[in-house]
């Protein structure tokens, strides 16, 4: 069943390009990819371990900086690069995640909030290295053995297949001995400590994991754009990122693929209303949170169980 | 006498300058059902929360086989081998019925999250055996046919029944059920005493905290009884009943 739906989802995306000319909306495509990597380790994070980050724009620019400055200033070629951001930023979200998770209560909104502004900062001050305001240029393009990754097509099933792989990963770490721990210690954290899981550790594992994730699509934006400034990995991201988990809904994977793209496209979309279209978006933001609470793919799905028990 | 599977030592619990439980001692040996009584607030529930690490010990020590296991957290005691039903049955609503056996198999196997992630070869060995033997204990405790259900539609019954099917998943050393009976009708109670004297015959140790005199007396090879934290007597279900201390306790002076 698992297995057939990533099917189908794949089919449908990479044929998707075929249909779509305008390289704008592939451009907005590739924005989504990225945007599936972050949702996906940030529910994982939101919906299995009952944590929620506002600093997931952080863990994103971080890739995205690692990435600029470690292949451009310093010469590193790209690919172990992207690894090496993720490995340093799951590290920094070890050292976050340690502290605040070992509380209980929600501590690492507060956290992940502050280390978002000071990342943010640090970004701006930080111009000798970053380049400031201004931003940094000249990020290398991506290209494996000769093959440059040069126009939004190939980009496009570059993060497309980076992003299905993520989003198998997720899928197969919940039906996990993990996953299972994690969904027991999401729903009665005193009852999984007495039925032998180690609930904190399990807590700044995920939330490790959902940290390098962002990383490693902060890195992909990098090399792709080829430009960055500070204005991407702002608060505000973080808070998108967040959205976009609670209109998919929470603790359904799937339902991030959807927000992630939905909500990546949807300002795209709405340019025909022109300067409404800030309006029909909080609109739109507004009437799904508050008539599908659970968010939009768990309510098509019981919808749909619903009308299937009916019939029989 | 062999060797108890769990010793309490002199061991006290306090709440803000409340004593919970003061200078408790006693000595739990294999395969016997002891059953903890006393009336509301002596401390029963307390005692369990204190044995499995969720609140922890102001002076004493608590010995399981003989090692201390004082200050450890709750799911290193449980994975030692004690594990615990809740007053309320507390069970993985989110989850289905088969999936709550199958995480209290949590402490007796090792896949983690890369292997999860990468579904290797080692792991998807792990998660069918894993799988089986979970099928085998819903069939033990008559819950097959719900396997499916989400936890949250099953009876309350049947939702005791899971709970303790998720406790003895991983095979542990000692039971401690907090309550088993409470809210079943007297039909009920007696399947309920039933399954847990079926649990003994199988050798199992089980440590016992109920209200209901009727299934206490029924089941258990040895009371222990508590008022206001204190061990007020300690013995066969038949001397507990004429103890006259425990009388008085129970129903005043």
């Amino acid at each position: 069943m698992k297995n057939l739906q990533i099917c189908v989802f794949s089919l449908v995306v990479f044929a998707l390009p075929l249909a779509v000319s305008n390289n704008y909306y592939l451009m907005a495509l590739n924005i989504a990819a990225l945007n599936v990597m972050i949702v996906i380790g940030l529910n994982l994070l939101m919906g299995y371990a009952g944590q929620i980050s506002l600093g997931h724009a952080a863990f994103f620019g971080l890739g995205a900086y690692l990435s600029a400055i470690i292949t451009t200033t310093y010469g590193f070629p790209a690919w172990p690069t992207i690894l090496g951001a993720m490995a340093i930023t799951a590290g920094i979200a070890y050292t976050i995640g340690i502290p605040t998770l070992k509380l209980e209560g929600h501590y690492l909104v507060m956290a992940t909030l502050g280390f978002n502004v000071i990342v943010y900062i640090i970004m701006i001050q930080l111009s000798a290295v970053t380049g400031g305001p201004s931003g940094f240029a000249g990020i290398p393009r991506l290209q494996v053995w000769g093959f440059a990754f040069d126009s939004d097509r190939k980009i496009y099933y570059l993060f497309w297949a980076v992003s299905i792989s993520v989003l198998t990963l997720s899928l197969n770490l919940i039906q996990s001995r993990a996953g299972r721990a994690m969904a027991a210690l999401s729903h009665n954290e005193i009852a999984a400590r007495c039925t032998g899981i180690d609930t904190e550790t399990y807590k700044v594992k995920i939330f490790v994991i959902s940290a390098a994730m962002a990383s490693l699509a902060g890195s992909l934006y990098a090399h792709y754009i080829s430009f960055i400034s500070p204005g991407s990995f702002s608060i505000f991201f973080s808070l998108q990122a967040v959205t976009m988990v609670l209109v998919g809904g929470m603790g359904s994977l799937w339902g991030s693929v959807f927000g992630a793209i939905l909500l990546t496209l949807l300002p795209e979309i709405l340019h025909g209303v022109k300067e409404y279209n800030v309006l029909v978006y909080g609109f739109i933001l507004m009437a799904v949170l508050m008539f599908f609470p659970k968010g939009l793919v768990p309510a098509i799905t019981s919808f749909g169980t619903a009308a299937i028990r009916k019939k029989t | 006498m062999t060797q108890p599977v769990l010793e309490a030592r002199e061991i006290t619990v306090r709440f803000e300058g409340l004593e919970a439980l003061s200078r408790l001692s006693f000595a739990i040996g294999p395969q016997r059902i002891v059953s903890i009584i006393g009336p509301n607030g002596a401390g029963k529930t307390t005692l369990l929360n204190a044995i499995t690490g969720v609140y922890p010990l102001h002076a004493g020590e608590i010995l399981f086989q003989g090692k201390p296991i004082t200050g450890l957290k709750p799911f290193q005691i449980a994975s030692l081998g004690i594990t615990r039903s809740f007053q309320q049955a507390q069970i993985f609503m989110n989850m289905t019925v088969l999936e709550n056996v199958m995480v209290g198999m949590h402490s007796r196997t090792t896949s983690g999250f890369i292997k999860g992630m990468l579904r290797l070869t080692s792991e998807r060995k792990e998660e069918g055996m894993i799988r089986k033997k979970s099928h085998d204990i819903l069939s033990i405790y008559g819950l097959l046919s719900k396997a499916g259900d989400m936890a949250g539609h099953i009876c309350i019954l049947d939702q005791r029944r899971l709970e303790i099917a998720r406790a003895m998943a991983c095979r542990p050393e000692i039971l401690l059920l907090d309550e088993p009976a409470a809210g079943l009708t007297i039909r009920e109670m007696e399947e309920m005493g039933d399954l847990i004297l079926g649990l003994k015959a199988n050798g199992q140790t089980i440590v016992l905290v109920e209200h209901n005199m009727r299934l206490v007396m029924a089941i258990s090879d040895t009371l222990i009884v508590l008022h206001h934290g204190i061990k007020i007597g300690e013995g066969l279900p038949e001397d507990i009943q004429k103890n006259r201390q425990v009388i008085e306790a129970y129903l005043g002076k």
